[in-house]
């Protein structure tokens, strides 16, 4: 077995190599585009470093585009709000399901387990019809309350209490410490790992969220830069230069995100991959 | 000691709801409340004139879907567009899942790089492709070097689809990917040895251990890749500019339901059409749930 292992390693790297450039490509690509200007792009001239790097492309973006600044600043009051109010409500809703008796318990957690089912498409139209009733429509509350809470989140702190040290949670108690105090104090600094885990998925998810705020924000002020990134798109047809440096703004930090954690989206992945 | 015990459970009870009231007032008015609310639509004809009006029809939203022409075009796309994708994704997934399996340098460096475009928004994939597909871009260039056809990937109705499909299968490979690299380490490495004492090589432990151990998971992935085609729309909707063309060569389920709810306010239409696609989404997670219970919840 060693023998042919070892036949087949070269192979293996090349099929590695060979997957990695497919994988790379079209990001380089991009990145290469914006830093070119339009008359090399439209020359056709296909090298991937730029003959003549120029950053007017990002400067162009912010001039011109006045609400670029906002929709960038759009994006990121939404996805961290959104990210805050889940990892404190998921996390308490899981602590209670999984620690705390109480009536209607069972009740509640087979409610949120079949809510995790629900594909998110069924309730597109009467969301927006309930935000619009509330007089929601181009508010940052319309995307931050419904997302504040998520089921499957609810589910995976659940899991995780299940299995989190008694002994913390009863030394704290004959502290004094009542429930609130022992889960703020004691438990949720001891929950780090999924909290993290949690919170890479949800500032992901919100970051790039497109029909939430294609459908609730008509308002070119409150776009999100996904739909700021796609009515730029309308606007600048073929220029593809200025596209493609707010493609490269738009996923900096998804990216950075991911790099630096990418260790917890294994175990989150894991996780909500129904395993 | 009963009444303390009564005031305890009472203390418990309180501390429960409150630990709970955030998050069942968030899903019950923006998750359970619209269900209910969109079964209510699905049988009423509803207006936008002003304020909101009703008007109970029966089922007759879901009668005028079997003569609804561009229904049978986006099913149509859908099952030609998972026909293609979810094959080829889930075997690149496995494949390179084997490769990343084994005991290799760099293997992590490669995991990581490989999962890069499931993090990148679909907003940013799309035009990052569409500036590759576009007339004079990467792809027609790189076709045309090495003696194939080129297209007009984004104008051109019997390409179109072909495009957005190779973007998915390229950015959702690498997510099945990481759940089966996962449940490789699960597999017991002794069936491999007893298997290596019958003599087998690597080619037959692939066949007859991995394969037949990963069934489960392939299922899953099957399916989820299913579902995920049923869901299918920033992609469409950024490709056509949210007109499904060109010639409706890339209208998909949830770009119609978008289209009768807010271009042409047909709520109650759209309610209903959401309502089935629905119910067959949760048939099939249903489906491969009874078939293989692996769930573990305690």
């Amino acid at each position: 077995m060693n023998r042919a292992a070892r036949r087949f390693k070269p192979l293996v790297y090349v099929i590695l190599g060979v997957y990695a450039v497919v994988t790379f490509v079209p990001f380089l690509w991009a990145l290469s585009a914006s830093f070119k200007s339009l008359p090399e792009i439209v020359s056709g001239g296909m090298h991937l470093i730029p003959k003549h790097a120029t950053l007017d492309n990002y400067k162009t973006i912010f001039r011109q585009e006045p609400l670029f600044t906002r929709w960038f600043l759009n994006s990121l009051i939404i996805a961290l709000s959104v990210t805050v109010f889940n990892l404190l409500f998921n996390s308490m809703a899981g602590y209670a399901l999984a620690r705390i008796k109480f009536p209607g318990s069972t009740l509640m957690f087979y409610s949120i387990l079949g809510m995790i089912m629900i594909p998110g498409q069924l309730t597109i139209i009467p969301s927006y019809l309930i935000i619009k009733e509330l007089g929601w429509l181009n508010s940052y509350q319309a995307i931050i309350v419904p997302m504040a809470a998520q089921a499957t989140y609810i589910f995976m702190m659940r899991q995780f209490f299940l299995n989190f040290p008694r002994e913390l949670e009863e030394a704290s108690q004959l502290d004094g410490l009542g429930r609130f105090g022992a889960f703020f104090r004691v438990v949720l600094p001891l929950a780090r790992p999924a909290l993290a885990a949690q919170t890479i998925f949800i500032f992901m998810g919100a970051w790039n969220e497109f029909l939430k705020p294609l459908m609730l924000m008509s308002d070119k002020a409150m776009f999100t830069l996904s739909i700021g990134l796609n009515t730029f798109k309308g606007q600048y047809i073929s220029f593809w230069n200025y596209i493609m440096a707010a493609s490269i703004i738009m996923t900096l930090p998804a990216l950075l995100i991911y790099i630096f954690f990418n260790r917890f989206f294994v175990q989150g992945i894991t996780f909500t991959g129904g395993k | 000691m009963s009444i303390r015990g009564g005031k305890q459970r009472l203390r418990e009870a309180a501390a429960g709801y409150s630990f709970m009231s955030p998050a069942i007032v968030v899903l019950g008015c923006f998750l359970l409340l619209p269900i209910l609310y969109a079964v209510f639509l699905s049988f009423h004809k509803v207006k936008l004139l002003g304020g909101i009006s009703y008007q109970f029809n029966g089922t007759a939203n879901f009668e005028r879907m079997a003569h609804d022409e561009r229904l049978w075009i986006a099913l149509r796309n859908t099952a030609r567009y998972a026909l293609i994708v979810v094959p080829s994704q889930t075997m690149l997934a496995l494949v390179l899942a084997s490769i990343l399996n084994m005991k290799l340098r760099f293997r992590n460096f490669f995991r990581v790089a490989y999962y890069l475009p499931t993090v990148t928004s679909s907003a940013v994939l799309v035009l990052i492709f569409m500036w590759i597909y576009n007339a004079n871009g990467l792809l027609n260039y790189l076709l045309d070097k090495v003696g194939l056809p080129t297209y007009n990937w984004l104008g051109d109705p019997s390409v179109a689809l072909a495009g957005i499909m190779m973007m998915n299968i390229w950015s959702t490979a690498p997510l099945f990917m990481v759940i089966y690299l996962a449940a490789l380490q699960d597999i017991p490495q002794s069936q491999y040895e007893a298997a290596e004492i019958d003599g087998a090589n690597g080619w037959q432990k692939f066949w007859r251990i991995t394969v037949p151990q990963l069934k489960p998971v392939t299922f899953y992935v099957v399916v989820m890749g299913i579902i995920g085609t049923f869901q299918l729309f920033d992609q469409s909707y950024i490709f056509s500019a949210g007109s499904g063309g060109p010639n409706n060569a890339t209208l998909t389920m949830v770009l119609l339901i978008y289209q009768y709810a807010f271009k042409n306010l047909d709520m109650g239409y759209a309610s209903a059409l959401a309502f089935l696609l629905a119910v067959v989404i949760m048939l099939i997670t249903v489906v491969q749930r009874l078939i293989f219970r692996e769930e573990k919840l305690n």
